[in-house]
């Protein structure tokens, strides 16, 4: 018999049989719940009737998608989600930057302990239960207003003025996720190598050089790993907060691709639906996939996610 | 070190603005709490209820008679408790093979696991998935899709990875088996991984509404968070329905019953996060190793 520096496929497998058996069971439960669905994204190029079933509906082409942006509400719900997107992208990007360089100069560790895990604190709530918070607090005798009227502004209606409403959902978006993003940034910080510092401060440079000329730089990695990730969202403008604050009276502007979809399938627009969540998955991949090769492009292949 | 006085300017300013900043991440949760503890009357007046001044149990009393309510917070404890328990023992059985390297088509198995990361079949076709394997108005529907995720598996494979070989080697001349090996060797050396999995996994389930929202109509079935979506976000002639408020009953306003039910919702978790909060910390710094 002949050795052979790697005993064959058949042999491998017997071997193992054991970790087979393991990673069997696992690799079903993946197969069903993630790879199984796209199966049903067919149902976006065919006319789909339940009782014909996915495989014997007839195909229809690009009819759903002609017939989604030939339509009044999903041109809508596409452009709000940018807008709100692109609002939530350049009103919060930064906050947890932000928050994270000014916990960083805190010298007192228990006070940057209680601001972090305050600030942390709101990540951890579904919006069904922070939307029940601010509808009460932004209501029109809620707190917010009762603060308003201190400076004799107001009453504001947060909750059914289209303008107000998107502030809203801007404002509260990023208090409830700007501890959470901070810690990130704070982890990437502690890895700073601490002798840059010192040689900064032998230099001669003060807290705000050393944050500009050391502690940004170094943050610059992280930065744009979260800056991809977050244009990959940028067809998903939060789903979950929109969903529990909003009313038929701002539907207008806040309408978004999630809650249309939705409502597809509650009137059982099976196609439409399909095809609208799954333009929103293939532009959110093409986004995340050229954001990647742009950022490796222009640092020479140090930045991206993969 | 020596500090210049716009430096500590700065220092005075950052620790004031940071004191506010955390005053206004907990506001939310003082205002509910302190209105759910209010009489009608005190919690129908203007301010800014950062304690209640009149105290009243009764809004909790009302919940806590109120089956329905009682049923969703079942639901939730169940799915959290046994969603958490399958999604830990699986994650490791998933986990394991892939930290080894002499596991035929590891590769592959991985490459599969991590493309997940990448898309989802969208609304429809999962709906569609759960209608066809009988999952609609099932309560197995809060559990089986959510026992792997790519990165749970991508995190814990990486921890097993840096077990020492020799460990495993050992146990193995010693006569015992995979399954063996992982529980008393590898398992045991990963508890904090395992304790940051079980915490996230926990919180998600604990938080999940849409799911119950969408795949299940019946009443006996519902979780927690959709009961107080339809409490809190809806209409209060909801509540009326509900029982929840009678309206003969001045005594009882629906905010104080609507932010009680809010406090009896997020209370477990209020009361565990300073405790657990160090391990979402460390779980954030794990999910930052590269593989």
């Amino acid at each position: 018999m002949k050795y052979t520096s790697r005993p064959s496929l058949w042999r491998q497998v017997a071997r193992k049989r054991e970790l087979l058996y393991m990673f069997l069971p696992c690799l079903l439960i993946i197969f069903t719940f993630r790879y199984l669905p796209l199966g049903g994204l067919l149902i976006a190029f065919k006319d789909f009737r339940m009782e014909l079933g996915i495989l014997s509906s007839p195909w229809c082409g690009w009819d759903n998608f002609r017939a989604l942006f030939g339509s009044e509400d999903f041109p809508r719900a596409l452009r709000n989600t940018l807008v709100i997107s692109f609002l939530r992208l350049g009103f919060g990007f930064c906050a947890p930057i932000i928050l994270a360089l000014l916990i960083n100069e805190v010298r007192l560790r228990r006070y940057a302990r209680f601001v972090q895990t305050s600030t942390y604190l709101p990540h951890f709530f579904s919006w069904v239960v922070l939307g029940g918070m601010f509808l009460m607090i932004f209501s029109q005798r809620g707190p917010m207003n009762q603060l308003l009227s201190l400076v004799g502004v107001g009453p504001v209606d947060f909750m059914t003025n289209d303008a107000w409403f998107i502030t809203t959902l801007i404002a509260t978006g990023i208090w409830q996720g700007v501890g959470y993003g901070a810690i990130i940034y704070l982890a990437a910080l502690a890895g700073i190598d601490p002798t840059l510092y010192e040689a900064a401060t032998v230099d001669g440079a003060g807290r705000w050089r050393q944050t500009l000329h050391i502690t940004l730089p170094c943050l610059q990695p992280t930065i744009v790993v979260l800056l991809i990730l977050a244009l990959g969202r940028i067809l998903n403008s939060g789903f979950d907060q929109i969903y529990n604050l909003y009313n038929p009276m701002v539907y207008d502007c806040s309408d978004i691709l999630g809650t249309y979809v939705l409502r597809r399938l509650i009137s059982m627009d099976f196609g439409l639906a399909t095809a609208a969540g799954l333009f929103k998955s293939v532009v959110g991949l093409i986004l995340v996939v050229a954001v990647n090769s742009f950022a490796k492009k222009v640092s020479d292949g140090e930045h991206g996610i993969w | 070190m020596k500090q210049t006085r716009g430096e500590k300017v700065f220092t005075l300013f950052n620790l004031l603005f940071l004191g506010v900043l955390s005053f206004v991440a907990l506001y939310p949760f003082i205002y509910t709490l302190s209105l759910s503890l209010s009489t009608a009357a005190e919690a129908a007046r203007d301010g800014f209820h950062l304690y209640p001044r009149e105290v009243s149990v009764t809004a909790y009393r009302m919940i806590l008679n109120n089956r329905e309510i009682l049923v969703g917070y079942g639901n939730t404890v169940l799915r959290t408790v046994v969603g958490t328990a399958l999604t830990l023992i699986f994650t490791c059985l998933c986990a394991y093979p892939l930290s080894r390297k002499d596991m035929p088509l590891r590769r592959v198995f991985m490459l599969m696991i991590i493309l997940t990361m990448l898309f989802d079949g969208g609304l429809i076709p999962n709906y569609l998935l759960r209608k066809n394997l009988g999952l609609l108005n099932n309560r197995l529907v809060y559990i089986l899709p959510y026992i792997l995720a790519a990165f749970n598996i991508i995190v814990v494979k990486n921890f097993f990875q840096q077990v020492p070989e020799a460990l495993a080697e050992a146990a193995r001349i010693d006569g015992a088996g995979e399954f063996r090996t992982l529980w008393q060797i590898y398992v045991p050396l990963s508890k904090p991984v395992l304790a940051t999995v079980a915490l996230w996994t926990a919180v998600m389930h604990w938080n999940m509404w849409f799911d119950a929202m969408v795949f299940v109509t019946d009443n006996n079935k519902q979780v927690m968070q959709t009961f107080l979506q339809r409490i809190v976000i809806d209409s209060s002639t909801e509540m009326a329905e509900r029982g929840l408020i009678n309206p003969d009953v001045t005594q009882f306003t629906p905010e104080t019953v609507k932010a009680a039910t809010i406090i009896v919702t997020i209370l477990p978790m209020l009361a565990l996060y300073p405790f657990v909060q160090r391990y979402f910390v460390k779980g954030i710094q794990l999910g930052g190793v590269k593989e």
